[in-house]
């Protein structure tokens, strides 16, 4: 049978405030166990949240960059389930009148042929919520331990519609989702750290049906990499059970990466009975025009209205484009190179997703931190395209950029090393006739139409010039030459 | 001086007649002679209650006195006191020594007050006769036999036996006002927000109010002037301007509009309460004040709405005792779960375990509608009963509580019938309204009677006025036991 | 409306109270009780009530991003029932 599946994401991304969503402690990752676990953190007897403006601006912004609907008022709601790193028994969260809803996401994926293809992924909504803290694992005197100093960070949770249909379309999603919160910058998006985790909801049916199957929620994922591997994994084993005539069973499950499998989680086991209620303790969040007005006139352009405008203006194909509106700081790069050399955007677009993205990579380095700047690379730019050193050795000279040798000027390096390409025709012309001189053999093999004599001919040259001669006149001259 | 008004004992410390320490040391020697009997108190600390009255005093000295500096007050348990054990009632808590201030206290503190000791309360408020408490019941001053109500018992008998010129309580469904009524004495629940909850263990978040609780009206106004206030780590509590609470006492009640609805006149009230309660509205006519008839007809819905809505609140508020991060954990069990259920199965005592199961059930799948929104809105209509008799008078009167001081152990084991004693009051709580009770004679056996009077929202002030008014020509709020009197 | 026996040890475990057969007995008829009383409630047509979750028609008040508290552990700790290296100790969760 031909299966189809089908995925919804609800993806948790860590607000980048200060201090928690409903306490005065730091939000800062790494601190000493409970060191940053405050009375309302560990929720002693008496004490009571109070919301921070922090969190629920930064929601408002996610809602008017995927153009939603922001709730006024909101309700915030208790959801009670006794686990030991949720302190009060019950989580803060949202669950009518969340503060955004609805909304949209748009993704490009690329064909195995290279074609672009766009598809829009709606979302259902989006929540803020408390974190829980972390349960270690580690033997304690055969015990658990227990550290809050992540309970009561800002959560906003995203949940899509059951838009996706495949793995790869799964991570596109939240790709382009973690390049947005970071846009808009309401999340570090440090998936290590868990700023930035996904629970996907994975179900599969025959293909043509429009029915939805039995749902599994797989937890927790913090890479793409494991978001795409589980959806796989559990796709498959929902497939081969309904093939053997088995039914799904309504489960929340975990991804283990070290096996390659997902399983179901013994803590959720029992079908949980959250008895979400308004929190008494706060009171509806009313979100005025005018704050949205203000939130709304303060967002950066967003990366698909650039994306556009990059493909209009610079000609750039919609992956280029994808490319380089990964984050607002390679936006920002791309500009400032591209403002000095308007006529070579795809030039700048090649060497910033070339040579500088390869480089950063390499170096686990950020385009923030990026040794050479926009305006230095639009000098060595510059003498690609008005012919002053070939693209081969502008890598070298890009290097030396990086290094910081003289100032990282691309002129002072071209002049100092001196590696200024040769075009001079006669210079060239005279080099040549010394090579076909001193290598005769190479000469009778190519006029006998063996042309990897020719390739020789050209190498000896380049080599003779150390690089410099400009390829291009090289070719053309000697051609010249042989035929004569 | 037991008698005294604070007032009075501002006064006596302001021109040296006393000291603090001194005014402390007789309160304490009190508390010790009469405590073993009465078990007002959980915790009396002799050296920290006086330490705070030596600061007291140090303040008078330095001219920085304000009322309430250098005056002994007893605080109810359900407050956290740091460095004091607070137990809320409970065993669950009966290790929990407070590494915090609740927000009332430090008001208190600024201003000077000693803290005489943490009153004896019903676990986790949760009571109507104090006799939930795992600290053991509180005795009523006037009859070692009867109740002295609750859940704020133990600080109505210390304020009755004259343990404490005053002392805090709080008020989720009449925990002020009927232990007011049944011991003799006058309490005030304000408007829902004007006292902060922070560091007021939760029963039940949307209703829970601290007030003070003392002989006059007077008091009352001293206390509440203090206890009254924003406080911008509740974000319940509201943000108004300070009002002296005082300021209208000595008004006239010429033209006083008071409404007796007619739902509270007829069924329930025990004869010797209604004597009581029809002589005060007498003596208010004496006074200038013109009664109207009002109607409240939901007001008898109040109880079935009050028992899902509170439940509901104090089954999640009372998740966070796990015995994970403080209180008690069961000493044995096998796993995590059975630590969870051992330790709130031994921690929580009856009414408690019985509330949070009234609570749960509610709140959970299938019965969410059908219970807890069906009780949100007859709590609207129950508010709005309130608003309309508003329009027709200035404030309402009515019995405190349905009988006197009923004999311990009489209720104890009926939650129904201990339910229904708190029909008059639990109203006000669901609407969010101000109730207060002062003492109006007394009924049968000789046992108080309270008045209630309920305001509208922020109407603290004009209640006051109307209460210490009454006062005025009536004694009923400085009698006190005759086996009390030294 | 009637409450049964598995009623209520159904939500003793999702209340995660321990309640032997006994407790679960006394339990079931006093609670009856008061849903007996409670049930009074259904009479009443609210179709056209909102509901009202709290005592007052106001706003939340927001507080500015800012961090206000310090490092307590110590003392906080201080009145826990098991903590090793700055953490509270559980029987192990299996997850």
């Amino acid at each position: 049978m031909q299966w189809e599946i089908v995925i919804g994401l609800e993806v948790h991304t860590q607000l980048s405030t200060r201090s928690k969503i409903f306490s005065g402690a730091p939000t800062a990752f790494g601190a000493a166990p409970n060191a940053q676990a405050c009375a309302v953190d560990i929720a002693l007897p008496g004490v009571l949240p109070v919301l921070n403006r922090g969190a629920v601006e930064r929601a408002i912004r996610l809602g008017l960059a995927v153009g939603a609907k922001i709730n006024s008022p909101s309700i915030f709601a208790r959801k009670n389930y006794f686990y030991p790193d949720l302190p009060k028994g019950y989580q803060i969260s949202q669950y009518e009148l969340p503060v955004v809803a609805g909304g949209s996401v748009k993704i490009i994926q690329i064909g195995g042929d290279g074609s672009e293809c766009e598809k829009t992924i709606r979302l259902t909504r989006a929540h803020l919520e408390e974190d829980a803290g972390k349960s270690l694992h580690e033997d304690f005197q055969g015990m658990t331990g227990i550290d809050l100093n992540r309970a009561g960070t800002p959560l906003l949770e995203i949940v899509s519609e059951p838009d996706m249909r495949s793995s790869a379309e799964a991570v596109a999603f939240a790709k382009t989702l973690h390049s947005l919160v970071r846009w808009i910058d309401i999340c570090d998006g440090n998936m290590q750290e868990g700023s930035f985790r996904c629970d996907a909801n994975v179900s599969v049916r025959p293909l043509g049906s429009d029915k939805l199957g039995t749902r599994c929620e797989i937890k927790n994922l913090n890479s793409f990499r494991f978001l795409e591997k589980a959806i796989d994994y559990e796709a498959k084993r929902q497939m081969e059970i309904l093939e053997d005539g088995g039914t799904i069973r309504q489960e929340t499950r975990l991804y283990d990466s070290d096996k390659d499998e997902t399983r179901a989680m013994r803590s959720k086991e029992d079908a949980q009975d959250y008895r979400y209620f308004p929190d008494p303790d706060l009171l509806p969040l009313e979100i005025s025009a005018d704050w949205i007005n203000r939130v709304r006139a303060m967002l950066p352009e967003l990366p698909e209205a650039k994306r556009s405008s990059y493909m209009a203006e610079y000609s750039l194909s919609a992956y280029d484009a994808g490319v380089l509106t990964a984050t607002r700081e390679m936006a920002d790069y791309f500009e400032s190179t591209v403002k000095l050399l308007p006529t070579q955007a795809k030039l700048c677009a090649n060497w910033i997703m070339g040579e500088v993205n390869g480089r950063l990579h390499r170096e686990a380095m950020d385009i923030a931190q990026c040794p050479v700047s926009p305006a230095q690379l639009a000098g060595l730019l510059l003498r690609i395209s008005d012919g002053t050193v070939s693209g081969k050795t502008a890598k070298d000279v890009f290097d030396a950029m990086w290094r910081g040798e003289c100032g990282g000027d691309a002129d002072i390096i071209i002049e100092t090393k001196g590696l200024k390409q040769i075009s001079d025709a006669g210079e060239i012309e005279q080099l040549i006739a010394g090579i076909l001189a001193a290598n005769p053999q190479q000469v009778a093999d190519y006029r006998n139409g063996k042309e990897k004599a020719f390739n020789s001919l050209v190498g000896q040259a380049m080599k003779a010039t150390k690089g410099k001669a400009n390829p291009a006149q090289v070719n053309e001259l000697l051609k010249k030459k042989l035929t004569e | 001086m037991l008698n005294s008004s604070l007032k009075q004992l501002s006064t006596l410390l302001a021109t040296k007649k006393i000291s603090s320490v001194e005014l402390t040391g007789e309160f304490l020697k009190r508390v010790k002679a009469l405590n073993p009997d009465y078990n007002a108190f959980i915790t009396v600390d002799e050296k920290m209650s006086l330490a705070q009255a030596q600061t007291a005093d140090a303040m008078i000295a330095s001219g920085q006195a304000q009322p309430l500096t250098g005056i002994p007050i007893a605080q109810k348990d359900i407050f956290c006191t740091k460095g004091w054990l607070t137990t809320c009632g409970s065993k669950m808590l009966s290790n929990f020594v407070s590494p915090y201030d609740a927000g009332v206290i430090e008001r208190f503190n600024a201003a000077g007050a000693v803290n005489i000791g943490k009153t004896n309360m019903d676990e986790f408020a949760m009571g109507s006769s104090n006799e939930t408490s795992f600290y053991g019941p509180v005795k009523n001053p006037w009859d070692i036999t009867a109740v002295p109500g609750g859940s704020s018992g133990g600080s109505a008998c210390a304020v009755a036996a004259r343990m404490a010129p005053a002392a805090t309580g709080t008020d989720t469904g009449g925990s002020i006002r009927q232990p007011a009524a049944l011991c003799g004495i006058s309490g005030i629940k304000p408007t829902y927000g004007l006292v902060s909850r922070y560091g007021m263990i939760a029963f039940a978040s949307s209703l829970d109010q601290g007030g003070p609780m003392a002989k006059s009206a007077e008091d009352l106004a001293l206390m509440l002037n203090v206890m009254a206030g924003f406080d911008t780590r509740d974000s319940t509590s509201l943000q108004r301007a300070p009002e002296d609470y005082a300021r209208d006492l000595a008004g006239p009640l010429q033209g006083l509009r008071i409404g007796l609805p007619k739902e509270y006149f007829v069924a329930g009230m025990s004869a010797d309460v209604a004597r009581a309660v029809e002589a005060a509205i007498a003596e208010y006519r004496k006074l200038g004040a013109e009664t109207v008839e009002v109607s409240l007809p939901n007001t008898k819905l109040s109880i079935p709405v009050y028992y899902v809505l509170a439940p509901a609140e104090a089954s999640s508020n009372l998740s966070r005792f796990d015995g994970v991060r403080y209180g008690y954990r069961a000493p044995e069990y096998t796993d995590l779960n059975d630590m969870y259920q051992k330790s709130r199965a031994q921690g929580f005592g009856a009414e408690v375990k019985r509330r949070i199961l009234i609570g749960t059930y509610v709140l959970s799948h299938g019965y969410y509608d059908a219970y807890y929104i069906q009780a949100q809105k007859l709590r609207r209509l129950i508010a709005q009963d309130f608003a309309a008799a508003f329009a027709q008078c200035d404030i309402i009167m009515g019995p405190t509580t349905p009988t006197v001081a009923f004999a311990l152990g009489e209720k104890s084991s009926n939650p129904v019938q201990m339910y229904l004693s708190d029909t008059y009051t639990i109203a006000t709580n669901l609407a969010g309204l101000p109730g207060m009770s002062i003492p109006a004679g007394f009924g049968d056996n000789n046992r108080p009677v309270g008045l209630h009077i309920i305001g509208n929202y922020f109407a603290e002030a004009q209640m006051l006025n109307v209460a210490h008014q009454y006062q005025q020509v009536t004694d009923w709020h400085i009698r006190m036991p005759d086996k009390l009197i030294a | 409306m009637s409450l049964s026996l598995d009623d209520i040890k159904r939500v003793a475990n999702l209340a995660c109270i321990e309640v032997s057969e006994t407790e679960a007995a006394t339990a079931l008829i006093q609670l009856s009780g008061i849903f007996g009383l409670i049930e009074q409630m259904q009479a009443v047509d609210t179709s056209a009530i909102e509901p009202m979750s709290h005592a007052q028609d106001v706003v939340q008040r927001l507080r500015d991003d800012t961090v206000t508290e310090s490092d307590q552990r110590e003392l906080f700790q201080s009145i826990a029932p098991k903590t090793e290296v700055g953490l509270y100790l559980v029987p192990k969760v299996i997850e």
